[in-house]
């Protein structure tokens, strides 16, 4: 349980999703174990007790994150309701905890799975590992995100933005992290045997998470050999996916893939309709942030934009699609591939972005990193815009 | 009762001994006590719970849950409850089919049958009209008494039925509930053949009320949303394209595939019968409980039902069988005859054991035909190898069969089945979610570490899910924190899914309660020897040792902590006394 406090305390730090030193991660099994001392834990340590839980994350977020969350929830009474597609599908909603005391934290974990401490941080727990935690306090951030440059944009486009916001924005732009300009190098393909495969498959992972084009647990990669395709497994860490890589025969002969992502159906698919070899996935924060941005204000499909928007958008040339996650009737399943295969590159409304490379993964990752930066560039070219 | 929203406020009780039909009406504090299902079952059958399988006195309960016929996503299914003829253990079973919904709709929130009937009879149930009829079916296979009721019944009624097996005695008599869907484990179709009770059908014309429609539908849409999401409930390779057969080439691939009576874990004719394989041959079409969306039956074009995995992996790598149409066939004959596939088959494989014999398609049939004829073997394998002296190739926990999932491939796995309150089950806690289909989160299924807490944690949810009542496999995508929103919008009561896991916690230690009353403690906690011995199939990478005998002690006593019983794994009076089960 030790490792596994640790292990997670440290990725929040090396993903930037947390100050170093900062994160208070506790674990139980039959006893309770934390991964550093602190004085708070006195506190946390009565979550276990009327909490069903076996693991408890805690953190400030670092910066601009705990700026746009302390932002946010000034601005909540209760509840913060993010609309991209991880919180409409995981989160629903995430709940201010405005005292730091046990019995108040407990009143919301009892309803959600993270919930944010203005001031303090984001807490959230696990019944089975902190790697669930994890995965809350990372979601948080991230749609906070989202939701702190969608409704900004929206904002000034209607004429409704007031002072601090304006003011809280520009102090948030300042700390963004500067985008990547350089490419990693990647083996080259097309590759010819498994292992080499798995291999690049793995080191392609590991680049997508170290440039912040995704945060670890979501996002999936594939890559098609001999008619399998072999894919990142579902919830797999896309920076450890040594053992977590399923192959499944496109020939439906086995049902290895039980275990695979969620997109294996629309991956597959681009496959069928096309050349390419591979597909990365990402969640890209821009590109999911202008993916939401339509100035259609009166559309009748509005608030259902995600699996009902019927127009033919694009962000910088990308089409952007609707769709759910998984294979349901309003399924990605649906809109991606027939968009990919033509294109190479597409994005889900809310969700995020997927790029395909014909031999290998330098290709679909250079896509990957370009889109998001022209989506970026372009945010801030509307911003001004509107000003 | 005085609100109706949820829960109709009247269980049925019916005596078959003097033929009296009364109704209870549960005070609505035992309704938040124990929620419905598994838990009032549970609640109902606790002062009966030491009276022999054979006492006329002895229940057999039958509960619905709140969510029971709404439209909250897989509320369908329902529970069926008693002492095990096979274990000696409280026994419920989750089932499906429409038995729970239309009980439900006919206004009862469970039903109570004691007594015996001096000749063999149905219960008929239209909603408040309740006939106890002489039943001349004595001795009908399963289909034979859904064929012969179905001219009589009323479109949409529920039927379960006993077959042979139980009326000839067999401890692994299961009840089959609509043709294609059976409460197998732990032989309660022998307390129905005790009681000469051959069949119950049931039809409702009434609806369970909804406080709250919106909301309800709300939480249905995001369970919705979840289970499209989910790659093992509607991915292209789950359950719903392919039955719960797919986790076959899984388990095999994972070194979990317990073959030749756990003795290896791999099976090296698996891609020829795998899930894909009965596709292609059986042409099959989906089908599932009331309620459901996600279908996980298959049923094949002729009619039969594609067996579920445990029968797939049971009627294949653990006897050495490679013949897939004998498969399909076995399936059936304990479907027809009344028995449990999964006790069926791991009794084959110690008998195979035992005896060094291999199994033809003919001796394989003669085998279940005996079995359901009274002969040793249809007892279990812990009565057989007892039998004959070789208690060690009984792979049973407190005399229940294991499924087929191999405990050296998912230590959380084998805690579970040691600490099962209803003995060799994987579906109390359910590691496999973790530790195999990642979620949650993947666990590492080769270590202990956490798992004590988590197999509690998990065991007191699934007691909530049984209770509620929902499907299992729905909680492979939802989560408590969806159905607590639909138990809401349902109900009107408002709780907390931490609340509601504290209810499962009650539920849990209740059972414990019953068995410890019975006998059962530490002794009872722990797997065949088999598992500390000898390794399982090691490969691709992946080691498969024994079992560590001193870490699974100490996981077993972590759990003890966790869960609050004393180092004997009995409760104890405090923590019974905080769960208000000392009344
Ligand atoms: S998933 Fe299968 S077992 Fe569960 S309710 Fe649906 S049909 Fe029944």
């Amino acid at each position: 349980m030790k490792r596994l406090c640790d292990k997670y305390a440290t990725k929040l730090v090396t993903q930037g999703l947390a100050a170093p030193n900062d994160p208070i991660i506790g674990g139980l099994d039959a006893e309770l174990v934390w991964n550093r001392p602190d004085p708070r834990i006195e506190e946390f340590t009565k979550l276990f007790d009327v909490l069903s839980i076996n693991s408890l994350v805690f953190s400030k977020p670092a910066e601009p994150y705990a700026t746009i969350l302390d932002f946010l929830a000034g601005r909540t009474k209760s509840a913060i309701r993010p609309e991209d597609t991880e919180t409409r599908t995981f989160l629903h909603d995430i709940p201010i905890c405005r005292e730091f005391t046990a019995s108040a934290m407990e009143v919301n974990l009892k309803k959600r799975k993270a919930v944010i401490i203005p001031g303090e941080g984001i807490i959230s727990c696990g019944t089975v590992s902190p790697e669930q935690g994890f995965v809350f306090y990372s979601s948080t951030i991230f749609a906070c995100f989202v939701l702190f440059f969608s409704d900004y944009l929206n904002k000034l486009r209607n004429k409704t933005l007031d002072d601090e916001y304006r003011e809280i924005f520009q102090r948030v732009v300042k700390n963004l992290p500067q985008p990547h300009t350089t490419l990693p190098q990647q083996v080259s393909g097309p590759f010819t045997d498994e292992d080499t495969v798995l291999a690049a498959m793995a080191e392609s992972g590991r680049h997508v998470v170290g440039y912040g084009l995704v945060d670890s647990f979501f996002g999936n990669i594939s890559y098609k050999l001999n008619g399998t395709v072999y894919i990142s497994q579902t919830g797999s860490s896309l920076e450890e996916l040594e053992g977590c890589i399923d192959p499944c025969p496109m020939d439906g002969s086995a049902t290895t893939g039980l275990t695979a992502s969620s997109e294996l159906s629309a991956h597959e698919d681009v496959y069928r309709r096309s050349n390419y070899r591979c597909i990365l996935h990402g969640h890209p924060k821009f590109s999911v942030i202008m993916s939401m941005y339509c100035d259609k204000q009166d559309c009748p499909n509005r608030g259902k934009c995600h699996i009902k928007c019927t127009e033919c958008r694009t962000v910088e040339g990308i089409p952007i699609v609707p769709g759910e996650v998984g294979t349901g009737p309003t399924g990605l399943c649906n809109t991606l591939p027939p968009a990919i295969a033509s294109s190479g590159s597409a994005i889900v409304h809310g969700h995020g972005l997927f790029t395909a490379g014909l031999n290998d993964f330098n290709k679909a990752f250079e896509r990957l990193l370009d889109i998001e930066n022209q989506c970026r560039k372009h945010y801030f070219n509307m911003v001004k815009s509107y000003e | 009762m005085k609100e109706c929203f949820g829960w109709t406020g009247t269980v049925l009780l019916i005596d078959l001994t003097t033929k009296e039909v009364t109704l209870d009406h549960p005070d609505p504090a035992i309704y938040r006590k124990y929620i419905g299902g598994r838990g009032l079952a549970g609640h109902y059958l606790s002062p009966h719970a030491t009276r022999e399988w054979a006492d006329p006195t002895l229940p057999i309960l039958i509960f619905t849950g709140p969510l029971t016929g709404t439209l909250a996503p897989t509320s369908g299914r329902g529970t069926i409850m008693s002492r095990s003829p096979l274990t000696g253990a409280i026994c419920d079973t989750s089932v499906g089919g429409r038995l729970a919904t239309q009980l439900k709709y006919a206004g009862y929130d469970g039903l109570i049958i004691t007594g015996k009937s001096d000749t063999p009879c149905g219960i008929e149930i239209l909603d408040s009209e309740v006939q106890i009829t002489p039943s001349n079916l004595h001795g009908a296979t399963s289909n034979e008494v859904f064929t012969h009721l179905e001219s009589s019944i009323l479109t949409g009624a529920s039927v379960a039925c006993i077959g042979p097996a139980a009326e000839n005695g067999s401890r692994l008599a299961s009840i089959m509930v609509d043709r294609h869907h059976s409460a197998g484990r732990g032989g309660l179709g022998l307390i129905w053949a005790e009681k000469n009770l051959k069949y119950l059908m049931v039809k409702g014309t009434g609806e369970t009320h909804v406080h709250d429609m919106d909301a309800l539908k709300e939480t249905r849409e995001d369970i919705f949303r979840l289970t499209a999401a989910s790659p093992v409930l509607m991915g292209q390779h789950g359950f719903s394209c392919w039955g719960t057969g797919s986790l076959f080439d899984l388990m095999d691939s994972r070194s979990m595939m317990p073959t030749d009576n756990f003795q290896k874990t791999r099976f090296p004719n698996a891609h020829q019968l795998n899930a894909a394989a009965y596709k292609k041959k059986f042409v099959s079409q989906k089908h599932g409980c009331s309620g459901c969306h996600i279908l996980c039956k298959k049923i094949a074009q002729d009619g039969r039902p594609i067996p579920e995995y445990e029968a797939m992996a049971h009627f294949t790598a653990l006897i050495g069988n490679h013949n897939i149409d004998l498969v399909l066939d076995a399936n059936d004959v304990c479907n027809q005859l009344g028995m449990d596939p999964i006790s069926v088959g791991s009794t084959l494989a110690c008998h195979r054991e035992i005896t060094g014999q291999e199994y033809t398609q003919k001796s394989l049939m003669n085998a279940l035909h005996k079995m359901a004829q009274g002969d040793d073997l249809g007892h279990g394998s812990f009565f057989f190898a007892n039998t004959c002296g070789r208690s060690e190739t009984s792979m049973s926990v407190k005399g229940m069969d294991l499924p087929a999932y191999d405990p050296r491939g998912a230590y959380g796995m084998a805690l579970a089945y040691a600490t099962s309150t209803r003995g060799g089950c994987h579906l109390r806690a359910y590691p496999l979610s973790h530790e195999v289909l990642r979620k949650p989160v993947a666990t590492d299924r080769f270590s202990f570490s956490g798992k004590a807490r988590i197999i509690k944690i998990a065991e007191d949810i699934n007691a909530i899910v049984d209770s509620l009542t929902a499907c299992r496999f729905t909680f492979l995508a939802a989560s408590l924190e969806e159905y607590t929103k639909a138990f809401i919008a349902v109900t009107g009561v408002q709780i907390s899914g931490q609340d509601l896991l504290e209810t499962g916690e009650r539920i849990y230690y209740n059972e414990r309660i019953m068995n410890a009353a019975n006998g059962f403690s530490a002794s009872d906690d722990d797997l065949p020897a088999r598992f500390f011995t000898e390794p399982g199939t090691s490969g691709g990478g992946v080691d498969i040792p024994p079992l560590d005998r001193t870490e699974f002690l100490a996981a077993r006593a972590n759990y003890y902590r966790v869960r609050k019983l004393d180092e004997n794994g009995n409760p104890t009076p405090e923590i019974t006394k905080r769960l208000g089960l000392d009344q």
